[in-house]
């Protein structure tokens, strides 16, 4: 309680009062949710109509509908639109659950999941394996076939992120202002490394990866969900569970060590979370900005910075936008597509601009 | 009078018994069905069979012949998305070795479309296999042999006018210079084959790719002739322009002012055209325009 009442006086944009309640704004997402979920499974560039949908879906658990359907939309919507639909979701809330997660671990409204290195991990994992895949990686390829390079992004995430973990601890305390500048080293790092691999691509590589980094939900399939699901589902579900801690780490660390919270294991719990969250969802679907770092921002307008409801409507509202823009990088330009970090950063940018300068108009 | 009427009337009936036929006979004959073309040089290929009726999309490379830009677009052929591709419901994908991403392909192929790869080989013997191959699939067999013909009688001519001419040329092929260091092609490139066709060296032999090269580079280069492309010499604001960036004056090419322009498409795509292309760069190349190319061509 005393961690609410300290809150609502802790900074010139907490006065503002909620606009919502946080079950109320939470329930209105979730609904948004279902309705633009059943939306993006309903169109596409191959015409399903929504009972034909219903009738697939009803085939599958072996009850006939009326609605006749050909095979060939029953394999577009089980095989391509679903398992797109599931990953959008899961990628999309971990994203913006690890964005809320982050800005409340460093206190800083600005903090985003790639500052420690997860993302530039799994970009330097990804650039090597397009690039060295026939020279370094011959044997492995065999074995892991199409999936090489989720594996490869995930594996380079989590160990750039641990190293980043690694020299920012001291082995008694996880100092956060470290983190931030091991995180900000390493990522400069990572990122030289994957410029040189760029240097040393072909024009063909090259073009893989410059796609790669732009960001894609294109080509997602079961198998590639069922790699990243445990990763994500473990960042969505656990992080709202640490809501109650980061609430007390935003008085200040010996703050929350006084009201009883474990302090040094929470700060490694919400980097090892934000890590496997965004990790697996950089490695299948590429780099898609601004989700992790807009979406907490509007919310805690709307929510005031209560980590209670900030967690789980950042999940939600993270999946409702990313199968939004998802929907529009499918459909703009059919039967062609458009890659989705793109839709995000046009639809995001502005947005974010227009934030900050509300904020400056109101006297912050 | 009468005659002719029945004449008339039994053509007529033939005709009316050929379209019957044809409409019973055209789908089921198997053949190729509707195809998705992606590839440039491919569905350039396509067209020249008289397949194009078939063409049911094309990916953004596809850009010869002009007609073919109206059929409706799968985007890059890099980026394909397997839900746009089917909804043109298409039989065949005629997909460049490029051609991706590659758990794209695979949704294809388990959704019953079949997918035929052709490789990339920048070759006479590369154009004259993606001819054999698609004339396959289209059942144009003779249509086939006679365009791979055409495309050998001008690397023929290409070969006979390289055995006439004595020297070898230093050519440096850029494919940027506008913006920042510019990239010259090395081994490995399309230009890099064209240039060997061409009768020439390349001044950027030792580099892997295409990779910026430095000024200083580029002069300890000393390339006799500088290729631009047409987007590069564009961007720079053209020739004059480009003979007055630093270094240029200092090789053998910036000072006899021997700097030409390419057209990429028709002279890197390695399609139809590439023979006559790679024919007329190297005439340019060798500054000694018809006497050789004439004796060369002469048939």
């Amino acid at each position: 309680m005393t961690v609410h009442a300290v809150m609502a006086t802790a900074g010139p944009r907490l006065r503002l009062k909620p606009a919502l309640s946080r079950a109320g704004l939470c329930w209105l997402l979730a609904l948004l949710l279902v309705i633009a979920a059943l939306a993006a499974l309903g169109s596409g560039a191959v015409v399903i109509s929504a009972g034909q949908a219903v009738a697939i879906v009803a085939d599958r658990l072996g009850i006939a509908l009326p609605w006749p359907f050909g095979a060939d939309q029953q394999a577009v919507l089980l095989a391509i639109r679903a398992p797109r639909l599931v990953l959008g979701l899961l990628v999309g809330g971990a994203l913006a659950a690890s964005g809320a997660a982050m800005q409340g671990l460093f206190r800083n409204p600005l903090a985003d999941p790639a500052l420690i290195g997860v993302s530039s991990g799994a970009a330097l994992a990804a650039a090597a394996v397009i690039v060295l895949r026939d020279s370094l990686f011959g044997a492995v390829a065999g074995a892991f076939g199409a999936y090489l390079l989720p594996v490869a992004a995930i594996v380079g995430g989590f160990a750039v992120s641990w190293l980043v973990y690694r020299l920012a601890d001291s082995g008694e305390r996880l100092d956060v202002a470290s983190l931030l500048l091991s995180g900000i080293a390493i990522n400069a790092l990572a990122g030289s490394a994957t410029g040189l691999l760029v240097y040393l691509a072909d024009d063909d590589q090259l073009r893989s990866l410059t796609f790669w980094s732009l960001g894609s939900l294109n080509g997602a399939g079961w198998d590639g969900v069922a790699i990243g699901a445990p990763f994500l589902l473990a960042s969505l579900l656990l992080l709202p569970w640490l809501a109650d801690a980061l609430n007390a780490l935003l008085l200040g660390e010996a703050e929350a060590g006084h009201l009883g919270f474990p302090v040094e294991r929470i700060k490694t719990g919400v980097v090892a979370l934000v890590a496997l969250g965004v990790g697996a969802a950089v490695a299948l679907s590429g780099v898609i900005g601004f989700i992790g770092l807009v979406v907490p921002h509007l919310l805690r307008l709307a929510l005031g910075p209560d980590h209670r409801g900030l967690l789980p409507a950042s999940a939600l509202l993270g999946a409702l936008l990313l199968i939004c823009a998802d929907y529009l990088a499918r459909t703009l330009a059919a039967p062609a597509e458009i890659p989705i970090g793109i839709v995000t950063g046009l639809l995001g940018s502005p947005f974010f601009l227009w934030l900050l300068f509300r904020q400056k108009l109101m006297g912050h | 009078m009468k005659q002719t009427t029945s004449l008339s009337h039994k053509l007529a009936q033939a005709a009316c018994a050929a379209v019957l036929w044809l409409s019973a006979v055209v789908p089921a004959a198997a053949g190729p069905g509707r195809i998705v073309s992606v590839g440039g040089a491919l569905t350039e290929i396509v067209y020249a069979l008289d397949g194009a009726e078939h063409l049911v999309g094309v990916d953004s490379t596809s850009l010869m012949p002009a007609t073919a830009q109206a059929l409706p677009q799968v985007g890059y052929m890099r980026t394909l998305s397997a839900e746009g591709v089917l909804s043109l419901r298409p039989d065949l994908l005629l997909a460049s070795a490029h051609a991706g991403p590659p758990a794209v392909l695979e949704q294809l192929r388990a959704a019953g479309v079949r997918i035929e790869t052709l490789a990339e080989d920048y070759s006479a013997a590369g154009i004259a296999a993606k001819i054999g191959a698609i004339a396959g699939l289209l059942d144009k067999p003779e249509q086939g042999r006679e365009l791979a013909g055409q495309v050998q009688a001008d690397f023929d001519r290409l070969a006979q006018w390289r055995a006439q001419s004595r020297e070898q040329p230093k050519v440096l092929f850029l494919m940027a210079a506008a913006h920042g260091a510019p990239l010259a092609s090395g081994r490995g490139t399309a230009a890099d084959a064209v240039l060997a066709l061409a009768g020439a060296r390349n001044a950027a032999g030792e580099l892997q790719g295409n990779k910026p090269i430095g000024t200083e580079a580029m002069i300890a280069a000393a390339p006799d002739v500088i290729l631009l492309t047409d987007v590069v010499a564009n961007a720079i604001g053209g020739l004059e322009a480009f003979y007055r960036q630093p270094g240029i004056a200092q090789t053998p090419a910036g000072r006899q002012r021997k700097v030409f322009v390419v057209d990429t498409l028709a002279l890197l795509g390695f399609g139809l055209h590439s023979g006559q292309a790679v024919l007329e760069l190297a005439k340019r190349l060798h500054d000694e325009p018809a006497v050789a190319a004439d004796a060369g061509a002469g048939r």
